[in-house]
């Protein structure tokens, strides 16, 4: 049943992911460089990044197919889905019947299968090197962000997300021991996911131990602006996820329009501190061995059974 | 006198006040060849190879090779004919001649019998028959705009494939081309082609005055700026029988020691930020950038150029410079000693460095490495430091240097190197300050027509060689200097085999080896 204050709820909130992610990896940035005792760069940096990519000519490889043209878009769009899924501000989310929880994880293995193949496309090393990390970290980080979803589910009764945002927000507050596992999976597979420090590094010039970089060294021009943006908006997915679903406060119930006015502060707030804590993250780690990476997500996956475990044995008593 | 009980070459010191040298002429190939075995089994090393034309002066072309042994280093020179300059391949002793040879062919045309016959520094364009070197090679003639057809040692096998990185970078770095074969991640082989630096700096020397070519010298790779105009400076005071005053040797090593805490502390800086550890990037980069600016204040440029000349010094510092260096030394220690802790008690990090890029003793003796690279694998070798047969020449043999060394010989070995050597040269540092003798910094060389010398200075790197022959006029007739890149650049072909190729950028930042130095 789609209402209006639904329907302009699911338009706002992809607005403003579009707005907000770049601002995101902004404030990441800029955090990270204050915990290294740098002066930080603008907080608007990744918006004229954008801007300068938007205006700059497409140089594409002599042996691009249509996949590698095709492929920014594809994974911009899988990017705002997944954002138009998660409730940011609202449960009361029109889009959010056509995908549950573990759709979710596809919409995110489509848009990687497309950027693995398209580093491909080109035949260069780097991005067949990229792509094929890229898959040997996805195929680990999707079974384990799988449990996460099966535990979270399991208290909701529902995979689907808006039900379970409800059902962990709105009901009277009891204690899930199995979140907290859940949980520090989640975080697991959103620094490996989003190609952050100790699996990958953003900031890294070093060609020959790149995984997201590697795959799109090719890229230019809007292309690049759209790939970059995808990126962050991919980062601010999993942000928002990760606060619906363990810090859910403050999102707004059903079709009740200033709670969702409200609801806006106090994500930026939430959004602002998980930024801080990511740049934290990535100051106080170095990055492992790629070969430490499966380990890095079978602990994830560990983690995220145990928190399907506690639930069936300690928890379901209903 | 005579060296590993060999009859052929018969050896006399060089005069000067520089590192040990004896010089030797072997009357043939064969000499050579037989000499170069007696080196191989008495333990020693080759330090450097060039050649010379000399057809000018109606005697052909001669052939330079300065090998490395306990008492110190020999240079031994070999007449070739001039309408045969060929010699004995000696690549077959020791693997690290291989390219210095390589070089000598395509810079004079003195090839040698048989061994690898590829370009070193010859890239595409640039004719075969061309040889910048020789006094009759003209101006350079046009070159073809063409790809270089550069023939790689090919690897088969089931899933091997190769993997082309550079010349261009995504970092703005040095160009080189390293060629992986690889398994998966494994790396199997890796192959370097270096030369896109090549800059003709040996040609530029030809027909200088010998200030012009400290000035040459000290930008041929200018991190080791101080290491390379000490050993110029060292070269033509031995051809020019030139002794600088005790002054000016103390303030040369103050310099050469600023130069090496310097790039420690950026290289050491710079392997945090490879482990994606950019915390200790900035850390490091404040220390050094304090570092520079004083000597930006107290000798007047940031790295040191044109400070070391041939006779002297180009600066003289007071009193209160010499005291900021002190107190400087003394901030410098626990800022870095806290950083170190932080590098040991990363787990993070040590799982980076640890038994990763693993070069033995052993492999680092038969690849004739020096310096840093060699000292992280047990290899106790420091110009700077007494050992069993050698004396240090001044200022350090009153020093009582500490060769910082360490047995592992992996990435976690050259960084506690580094370390170590930081914290040595900071005391080295204290006590030339401290008692720096008085007096004058400069006396001026009188070229002296048709000299020759060596210098060599152990460097942050390592072994820093330039050898220096004047013409009739008492100008520069033909300078070669040897950066210890030439055999370490060998040695990381080895350290990154049992690694994967993720772990190739860290290796190589551990040695931090030169591209201008060996491209010349």
């Amino acid at each position: 049943m789609i209402s209006v204050s639904g329907l302009i709820g699911q338009v706002f909130a992809i607005a403003l992911a579009l707005l907000l992610a770049p601002l995101l990896a902004g404030w990441v940035g800029q955090c990270r460089a204050w915990l290294q005792s740098r002066s930080a760069p603008p907080l608007l940096l990744p918006y004229y990044m954008l801007h300068k990519l938007f205006n700059k000519d497409v140089v594409l490889a002599h042996g691009a197919s249509s996949l590698f043209r095709a492929a920014p878009f594809i994974i911009f769009g899988c990017m705002v889905l997944a954002c138009a899924i998660v409730p940011t501000l609202s449960t009361d989310l029109p889009f959010a019947p056509a995908a549950d929880a573990l759709a979710l994880v596809g919409v995110f293995g489509l848009a990687r299968i497309f950027i693995a193949l398209a580093g491909m496309d080109v035949g260069t090393s780097f991005g067949t090197l990229g792509g094929r990390r890229e898959m040997l970290v996805g195929f680990l980080a999707e079974p384990a962000l799988l449990m996460v979803f099966f535990t979270l589910a399991m208290i909701a009764q529902s995979t689907s997300l808006p039900t379970i945002v409800e059902t962990l927000a709105h009901r009277e507050l009891v204690i899930y021991p199995s979140l907290a596992f859940a949980g520090v999976a989640f975080t697991f597979v959103s620094l490996a996911e989003n190609a952050r420090v100790p699996v990958d590094n953003p900031a890294t010039h070093l060609e020959l131990t790149m995984i997201h970089e590697a795959m799109i060294l090719e890229y230019s021009g809007r292309h690049l602006a759209l790939i970059e943006w995808a990126a962050s908006l991919k980062l601010y997915a999993y942000s928002c996820l990760g606060l619906a679903l363990f810090f859910p406060w403050g999102i707004a119930p059903g079709d009740d329009f200033l709670a969702l006015v409200a609801a806006i502060p106090l994500l930026v707030l939430k959004l602002a501190i998980g930024g801080f804590l990511l740049a934290g993250i990535e100051t106080v780690n170095a990055k492992m061995r790629i070969f430490r990476a499966p380990e890095f997500l079978g602990t994830a996956f560990m983690l995220a059974v145990l928190g399907l475990l506690v639930r069936l044995l300690l928890e379901a008593r209903v | 006198m005579h060296f590993f009980d060999d009859p052929h070459i018969d050896f006399a010191p060089q005069p000067g006040q520089g590192a040990p040298i004896w010089c030797g002429e072997a009357p043939s190939g064969f000499a050579l060849r037989h000499f170069a075995e007696s080196v191989r089994r008495g333990g020693g090393r080759i330090a450097a190879i060039w050649g010379t034309d000399c057809r000018r002066t109606g005697e052909g072309f001669h052939l330079h090779c300065v090998f490395g042994c306990d008492p110190g280093h020999l240079w031994v020179g070999l007449d070739l004919p001039a309408d045969a300059p060929h010699y004995p391949d000696l690549a077959e002793l020791f693997a690290a001649a291989n390219r210095m040879q390589r070089t000598t062919r395509d810079m004079v045309g003195i090839a040698t019998e048989g061994g690898d016959q590829r370009p070193w520094l010859r890239h595409g364009g640039w004719p075969a028959g061309w040889y910048p070197l020789r006094h009759d090679a003209g101006d350079p003639p046009e070159f073809a705009n063409r790809p270089t057809d550069y023939d790689f040692v090919k690897l088969g096998g089931e899933g091997a494939h190769e993997i082309p990185v550079g010349p261009i970078h995504a970092g703005i770095i040095e160009p080189g081309h390293f060629r992986f074969s690889v398994v998966g991640e494994r790396v199997l082989k890796l192959e370097q082609r270096l030369g896109y630096q090549h800059k003709g700096v040996e040609r530029l020397f030809g027909g200088a005055d010998l200030a012009r070519g400290a000035q040459l010298v000290g930008r041929v790779s200018g991190d080791s700026s101080c290491a390379y105009a000490w050993a110029y400076a060292d070269a033509v005071e031995s051809a020019c029988g030139a002794a600088p005053p005790p002054r000016a040797l103390a303030l040369r090593a103050l310099m050469l020691e600023r130069e090496r805490v310097a790039n420690h502390l950026g290289d050491l800086g710079a392997l945090g930020n490879d482990a994606a550890f950019a915390f200790g990037l900035t850390q490091f980069l404040r220390l050094k950038e304090d570092w520079v600016r004083l000597n930006a204040k107290v000798f007047g440029h940031r790295f040191l150029f044109d400070r070391i000349v041939p006779g002297g010094v180009a600066v003289d510092v007071d009193a209160a410079a010499l005291n900021a260096i002190v107190e400087q030394c003394a901030a410098m220690e626990p800022a870095v000693k806290a950083l170190r802790a932080l590098y040991d008690e990363h787990a993070g990090l040590q799982d980076r460095f640890v038994t990763t890029g693993t070069i033995d003793r052993d492999l680092a003796q038969e690849l004739s490495l020096s310096g840093m690279a060699a000292r992280a694998t047990g290899v106790l070798l420091d110009g700077r430091a007494h050992r069993q047969g050698y004396t240090p020449p001044p200022p350090y043999a009153a020093l009582g240097v500490r060769p910082a060394t360490d047995e592992r010989g992996d990435v976690a070995a050259r960084v506690a190197v580094r370390f170590d050597e930081v914290f040595e040269s900071l005391r080295l540092l204290r006590l030339l300050a401290v008692g720096m003798p008085a007096g004058e910094t400069r006396v001026e060389p009188a070229p002296l027509p048709g000299g020759r010398g060596l210098g060599v200075i152990e460097g942050w790197r390592g072994e820093v060689i330039v050898g220096v022959e004047l013409d009739g006029e008492g100008r520069l007739a033909r300078v070669h200097p040897h950066d210890p890149s030439w055999q370490a650049w060998l040695a990381l072909e080895f350290a990154v085999l049992k690694d994967i190729v993720p772990d190739f950028p860290l290796i190589n930042k551990s040695f931090n080896l030169s591209y201008s130095g060996v491209d010349l």
